[in-house]
């Protein structure tokens, strides 16, 4: 057995055993239960949850009629996705349009002045969607590019810990309502150029989101940092590593199972303080889409509400899967039931 | 440097700061250690052994006295004196291999290539028949094979001392034969100078040249060495129907025996008892007062 020259199974093989060992240890009936229990229960609420809230909703009048039910909002969700591709098709129509204009032009007078003028319709429901992802997703980043390196520092170092405690539990609880006009304030008076690469913004809901999840992530890397096992920085000790190789071999790989349940954390909080960010501050986003239809009171509004509440929904839940699916990945406590 | 000298404890003594008082672990502990010779410490829970192997570790400091090895005083830790921790102490991320691995190249880093440590790894590993589980991962393993690779580890790091902390303490009984015929055969290989701390009289009498046996604390210290007269290699089934096995193994009983009923004052016992269930009561407690605030 060496590890060089051990030879890389094929990937027909592998699949030719998992398939073989896959059929030995299924049992047709247990594995229909199993089926009908990880899928039909679910389902079974679904459906129950949708008759319970068609009922209620056909009691509610609100003024701007009669509260939506499940088939409204899947109707209004369609109508979104195909308002999207004909913004889309209008769009690729009007550059197309220039271009041809442009062409003439340019067949007429070859030194003829051509410009392409960008195309300035009004976002749409899935843009919108692309903005909040990307909003969070820059928020989240910056966090956790703060957090874990104070959180490490802060395990540890109990001095550093005691000074920067008190800041952090006093910042923790703040509402990014809070947040936001300050972040407004001094984007606005810090940054300025005559040509900014980014909206200001995107740069007031990514700071307010940061600013709102950089907490649990400190917290949980200084605790599983500060609880890593006496007897591997014993081990530590024996060998001499030096402070730097203690840190990236024994201290950090010990706190990733903490650090990762820290950034689940703070994935879902950023999540919706961005929604709620992007509502107060007419910041674009999936926030600003609620806000829109809401003063719009049309007829159709609430139920376009409700399409983006369960869009928001499954995207956060989609989010704390990925970040779940990446912690089981990197964790080495396989024993762990991480859920 | 003679070589019965090899290594010295003299005048050891360690007090410890708790929260009700300095509390006297050791005093006056004394003990020369010949270059290859294997030294049990035997001593009932909470009297100071794992003290005394961690001062001789340099994971501890004496308070008064000292450590000396091959004519230099012990002031840290250090890889000459590899420990095999009583719970493995394996990373729990890196696979067996690369556990040794990891020691390995940290003192050898700089003299062996990389096939040398490669090979030095595996070789190890051999050692303690762990070959065939070398890329699995401490979860994957038994508890006997975690221990295995804890001590491959300590062994491939070629220490001078090899300070052994009740290494077979949580394996089961037949577990722990193997693994103490095992380490028997290793040492009758290498010939590596061994302190292994331990309870179970068989596991002394049969793996030492000498077994130091250890008062109650506080303030424990030595009570007797008892020399181990038997010829080498040893095999635990003809041993156990010999007078002399029978006889040093009697010995060591008395010793546990007769101390503990002439020490017999229920106040102190009960003491020991409560602070073996929670070695180190600082420590604990502040970790979990961490726990609480942070959360
Ligand atoms: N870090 C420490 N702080 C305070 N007391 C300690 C510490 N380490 C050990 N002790 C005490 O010293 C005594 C000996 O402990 P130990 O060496 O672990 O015993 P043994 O290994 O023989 O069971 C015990 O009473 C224990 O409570
Ligand atoms: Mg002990």
């Amino acid at each position: 057995m060496n590890s060089q020259t051990a030879t890389i199974p094929k990937a027909g093989d592998l699949a030719r055993n998992w398939i073989s060992k896959w059929l030995a240890d299924s049992n047709p009936v247990a594995t229909l239960k199993d089926m009908s229990f990880n899928l039909g229960v679910p389902l079974l609420a679904l459906v129950a949850f949708c008759l319970l809230w068609a009922g209620v909703a056909s009691k509610v009048q609100t003024s701007l009629g009669q509260l939506p039910g499940p088939t409204m909002v899947w109707g209004q969700a369609m109508t979104l996705y195909q308002e999207h591709k004909a913004e889309r098709e209008k769009e690729a129509a009007f550059y197309e349009r220039q271009e041809q204009r442009n062409a003439e032009k340019l067949a007429a007078d070859p030194n003829a002045d051509v410009k392409i003028r960008p195309y300035t319709g009004k976002p749409t429901f899935i843009d919108q969607i692309k903005t909040s992802l990307f909003t969070v997703a820059t928020g989240f980043l910056l966090a956790a590019l703060i957090a874990i390196p104070v959180g490490i520092v802060c395990g540890l170092n109990s001095g550093l810990y005691r000074a920067f405690n008190p800041l952090i539990q006093i910042f923790k609880p703040v509402s990014p309502l809070a947040w936001l006009p300050i972040v407004t304030m001094v984007v606005s008076a810090l940054y300025v150029s005559d040509d900014p690469m980014f909206s200001k913004s995107y740069l007031n809901s990514a700071i307010t989101v940061m600013l709102c999840c950089v907490w649990p992530t400190i917290i949980n890397t200084t605790v599983g940092v500060a609880s890593v096992d006496k007897d591997l920085l014993n081990v530590s000790r024996v060998l001499r590593l030096s402070w730097f190789t203690n840190v990236i071999k024994i201290v950090i790989p010990s706190a990733i199972p903490m650090i990762f349940t820290g950034l689940r954390v703070s994935l879902g909080i950023g999540w919706m303080v961005l929604i709620a960010a992007e509502m107060l501050a007419q910041n674009p986003g999936l926030g600003k889409f609620v806000w829109d239809e809401f003063q719009n009171g049309s007829s159709d509004s609430l139920a376009r509400i409700m399409a983006a509440v369960f869009t928001i929904g499954i995207i956060g839940f989609l989010l704390d899967r990925i970040m779940l699916g990446i912690q089981r990945w990197v964790s080495w406590d396989k024993a762990a039931n991480l859920r | 440097m003679t070589t019965d000298n090899y290594l010295e404890l003299s005048q050891v003594a360690i007090t410890f700061p708790t929260p009700k008082g300095p509390f006297l672990a050791l005093q006056d502990v004394n003990l020369k250690i010949a270059k290859g010779e294997f030294i049990s410490v035997i001593g009932h829970s909470g009297c100071g052994k794992s003290t005394v192997l961690n001062i001789v570790a340099g994971l501890h400091q004496a308070t008064t006295g000292g450590v000396i090895l091959e004519g230099k005083e012990v002031t840290e830790p250090g890889p000459d004196r590899a420990v095999v921790f009583q719970n493995h102490s394996l990373l729990p991320w890196l696979t067996a291999y690369e556990n040794v691995e990891l020691a390995v190249k940290r003192v050898f880093g700089k003299k062996k290539s990389k096939q040398e440590i490669a090979q030095w790894v595996e070789h190890n590993l051999g050692l303690v028949h762990m070959e065939h589980a070398m890329h699995k991962r401490p979860h994957e393993i038994s508890g006997g094979m975690k221990q295995r690779v804890g001590i491959a580890r300590a062994l491939a790091m070629e220490p001078k001392v090899l300070l052994m902390d009740e290494p077979f303490g949580a394996l089961d009984a037949l577990t722990r034969a193997h693994m103490q015929d095992s380490l028997m055969e290793i040492q009758n290989r290498l010939n590596n100078t061994v302190i292994m701390v331990t309870h179970d009289v068989d596991e002394a009498v049969l793996l030492s040249d000498r077994i130091v046996m250890m008062n109650q604390g506080p303030g424990a210290t030595i009570g007797e060495i008892l020399k181990i007269d038997l010829p080498r290699p040893r095999d635990r089934v003809t041993l156990a129907e010999t007078p002399e096995y029978n006889h040093y193994r009697a010995a060591v009983l008395q010793f546990l025996y007769a101390k503990k009923h002439a020490s017999a004052k229920p106040a102190v016992k009960s003491e020991a008892v409560e602070e073996t269930a929670e070695p180190e009561p600082g420590l604990v407690s502040l970790e979990e007062h961490k726990k609480k605030k942070f959360g």
